[in-house]
């Protein structure tokens, strides 16, 4: 809940902002309740807390100058792009200042040849596709954000999309980065080569959550858009089956472009919000689609067409053409809004699981909504085992919240039950920093926390968020255990 | 054949912490050659050994560090898969381990990713003697910084590896190889317009006034491509790709030095003197040249790339491309927060780290 609004600034808080006066222009430092709301949450919105101040930079020098302020004043920075995280990882700090990027918005080098772009950390995930398309050109990570998400959120968490099973996630697709650490030193990464000298930093900033610096500027790999896309859609009466099915596509040596599953709360929803055309009474439905040459797509689609009705599909329709293909995916992808309707709160869980574990992480999932008595629509990434369950619950009901919450955390140490991960594409953010504690031991978060350490020794970027302390993950443990509930004691950890 | 030897390996580990000696990690000893001459006593990785989990509907092995590389492609293979960046061997001792702490990624590496696209998970022992896991086996996994991509390249300075899981890919339904007689400007040319186009390429090199093109996918996509592309058919195909990607091809036969250079693809032909091998499409160029380094670093860099030592001359000064000192500092703390005492091949990759 937002705090309420408090009239005058602290004391610090206004040396912060006399401060940051003279680096910005005054229209570029908001402070005071009133001003600063708009940024008090991201795309997890059950979390919100209103910044000390904010800043809105123009140029890279102006951040560096923001950054070597709060260093020597200790103030903690939280950058921001569009606000579109799903785990808070731009949840704002009362007593710091939130450092939104949003004015970075230059494309900077369109390279046709070496089939790259450089861009500022503000310019949007689908503006690099539409500015590289003249060329034949397209940006291939596709996070269903995609208009709005800026390419530095993108880095930041690593962003994957629909079509991650055969293009990768955002770490595949970057080839440079020019950032800020937070003592304000310029380190340029990589640029327009297949490969760096040294450890792959690369790696490391993407999916970093803003704990390791600021990111500036993004050069981007390009792929030719295919000549053809094409898309199935299969409906099953068993949810389980349509699991198997992706199996044996993945099985037959198909990678498929993009391999989506809804079950039928979350293909229901979708149709009444969309009117995509989706079959309503299946229990599950599946979208494959397929790229590449001409050629290759209508050899390729007949094969998967034959796959999925061999693997229990009572139906397989084939787009008759590009609007058709194209309304079935926005169906698909309009699908977190579409179950929002269904109650006046939903929450998004994000875990990942070996795709053969599917048909029974989903019976149990079911067993958990009963447990619960809260609704939950299954959006899954099929093809790379990426599970979206939405939980639907009122926060307005009385520990509703609460519930849902405790459904979830359920849900994600189910994932890594069956070997999988507690967050595929979302990130940790503030939201999964319990969990995280499940997922690794002591020793592998003291690891982590090293990591920062060597880029952001004082701790100023983004604390608290991505890796819990040692600490709290001692209390979440002692809780967990003093209710007999520590779930898997013995649990290999992946 | 297939143990466990994590415990011995930790044993050696805590042992080289408590007497300060440092460690040499060694595999199979098939890249010995590459990078700096590390100090240390010799540790064995090669007895560390097995597939620990294979499901080819998962896309996903995991096997330790010391099983051999030509094991691991041949229980891919006979599920029709294969490791997509088509690491080379460089020996028939290679082991996973030494190939993914190498880094090293062959032909296929602009079309389907590096080795380090690849990693999804690793098992490790830091220097502090702690066993960790970072990352796993699913597609998709952002918890937590991603240490186990970090760990791919690093050359064992960063931690020893002892499990690692990889995504693999199936193999190709259809392959074939097309060459064309033409200069090394029309080969450059010719392969940054192919790359702009939809085609499915999964090799493109330059060598001897040839150029050599590789496409890969289902039947009719490749014979699609090929009546686009045109040229002769190359009978030989698999022989070539391999000697091309374990530098068996008589280009790097001969004695001098061995320079790899790694540029945008599309920069233009380099004027340094010597014999060339154009790979990767024009990324990844090799030069047979006994110029002095920096003639050859600035070269590259005045064209967005940089130069590295791979075979011959002395292993004992600076081998890779230097670091600005910004990033060596950073490489400095890094190396300290994975391995403080510094025990881990120390000197392999920089004399800093």
């Amino acid at each position: 809940m937002p705090k309420s609004a408090t009239a005058a600034l602290s004391p610090d808080l206004n040396a912060q902002v006399s401060a940051l006066h003279r680096i910005l222009p005054p229209e570029a430092v908001l402070a005071g309740a009133e001003e600063s709301r708009p940024y008090e949450c991201d795309g997890l919105t059950a979390y919100r807390n209103p910044p000390g101040v904010v800043c809105l930079p123009d140029n890279a020098h102006q951040v560096q100058e923001i950054l070597r302020l709060c260093a020597q004043m200790h103030v903690p920075v939280v950058a921001r792009g569009a606000g579109t995280g799903l785990s808070g990882g731009a949840l704002p700090l009362s007593h710091g200042v939130l450092l939104s990027l949003a004015k970075f918005t230059r494309i900077l080098e369109l390279d046709p040849d070496n089939r790259t772009a450089r861009v500022e950390c503000g310019v949007r995930n689908l503006a690099i596709s539409e500015a590289a398309a003249p060329y034949g050109l397209y940006y291939a990570p596709d996070p269903s954000s995609q208009i709005v998400c800026t390419i530095g959120g993108n880095v930041a968490e690593n962003s994957g999309g629909v079509h991650c099973l055969k293009y990768g996630l955002t770490v595949h697709n970057v080839l440079g980065l020019k950032l800020l650490t937070m003592n304000g030193e310029l380190l340029e990464l990589g640029g327009n080569t297949l490969d760096t000298p040294g450890y792959d930093l690369l790696a490391l900033l993407n999916g970093s959550e803003g704990l390791l610096g600021v990111i500036l500027e993004v050069t981007v790999k390009l792929l030719p858009k295919p000549e053809r896309a094409q898309l199935v859609l299969a409906a099953f009466h068993d949810v389980a089956q349509a699991g198997m099915a992706v199996g044996a596509i993945l099985g037959a040596g198909i990678i498929p472009a993009g391999l989506e599953m809804m079950d039928n709360l979350a293909l229901r929803a979708a149709e009444n919000y969309t009117r995509a055309g989706y079959p309503v009474d299946a229990a599950a439905i599946l979208l494959c689609e397929l790229d590449g040459a001409n050629e290759e797509v209508s050899e390729l689609i007949m094969r998967v067409r034959d796959l999925l009705l061999a693997n229990g599909a009572y139906e397989a329709h084939t787009a008759r053409d590009e609007t058709e293909r194209l309304r079935l995916w926005a169906g698909r992808k309009s699908a977190f809004p579409a179950v929002g309707r269904l109650a006046p709160d939903y929450y998004c869980m994000d875990g990942t699981i070996p795709r053969n574990r599917l048909p029974e992480v989903l019976t149990r999932i079911a067993g958990l909504s009963q447990h619960y008595r809260l609704r939950v629509a299954n959006v899954f990434h099929a093809g790379d085992g990426n599970l979206h369950p939405l939980i639907l619950y009122d926060a307005n009901q009385p520990g509703e919240l609460k519930q849902a919450e405790e459904f979830g955390a359920k849900i994600l140490e189910l994932c890594l039950e069956v070997g999988g991960t507690i967050t595929g594409e979302h990130g940790v953010g503030v939201e999964k920093l319990n969990q995280m504690c499940v997922q690794f031991a002591s020793a592998e978060l003291a690891q982590f926390h090293e990591i920062k350490y060597a880029f952001d020794p004082k701790g100023l970027l983004n604390p608290g968020k991505a890796v819990p302390t040692l600490q709290r993950c001692a209390e979440f443990g002692a809780m967990h255990v003093h209710h007999g509930k520590l779930p898997f004691p013995g649990l290999e950890r992946f | 054949m297939d143990a466990d030897h994590s415990a011995a390996l930790l044993a050696s580990v805590q042992e080289a912490l408590a007497q300060k000696i440092p460690l040499r990690i060694a595999g199979g000893n098939s890249k010995a050659f590459y990078g700096r001459q590390p100090a240390g006593k010799p540790l064995s990785m090669a007895d560390h050994r097995g597939i620990l989990r294979y499901e080819p509907g998962e896309l996903v092995i995991t096997a330790r560090a010391g099983t051999p590389l030509s094991e691991i492609e041949a229980a891919l293979d006979a599920h029709r898969q294969m490791l997509p960046f088509e690491p080379p061997h460089f020996g028939p001792g290679a082991t996973l381990g030494g190939t993914i702490a190498c880094g090293l990624s062959g032909p296929r590496r602009p079309y389907a990713g590096a080795a380090r696209d690849f990693v999804l998970g690793v098992k490790i022992i830091n220097g502090r003697g702690e066993v960790l896991k970072f990352g796993g086996e699913v597609m998709k996994n952002v918890a937590g910084f991603d240490a186990a991509r970090l760990m791919t390249g690093a050359l064992g300075t960063l931690g020893i590896l002892l499990e690692i899981s990889l995504k693999v890919a199936p193999k190709p339904h259809h392959e074939v190889t097309l060459t064309r007689s033409c200069s090394a400007q029309q080969a450059l040319e010719t392969m940054t317009a192919l790359a702009r186009q939809p085609l499915p390429l999964s090799a493109a090199c330059f060598s001897n006034d040839t150029l050599y093109l590789r496409l890969s996918g289902s039947e009719s996509g490749v014979r699609a491509a090929r009546e686009k592309i045109g040229g002769d058919l190359f009978s030989d195909q698999t022989s070539f790709w391999r000697q091309v990607r374990e530098h068996t091809h008589d280009f790097f036969k001969s004695g001098t030095l061995l320079w790899r250079l790694s540029l945008p693809p599309a920069a233009p032909l380099l004027s340094l003197p010597g014999l060339w091998f154009i790979d990767w499409g024009g990324a990844q160029r090799w030069l047979r040249n006994p110029l002095p380094a920096d003639v050859i670093r600035a070269t590259a860099v005045k064209l967005g790339g940089h130069a590295m030592l791979f075979r011959g001359g002395e292993h004992t000064g600076s081998v890779f491309h230097p670091l600005p000192p910004a990033l060596l500092a950073l490489h400095k703390r890094l190396k300290n927060v994975f391995d403080p005492q510094g025990i881990f091949n120390p000197g392999r990759l920089y004399a800093e780290l």
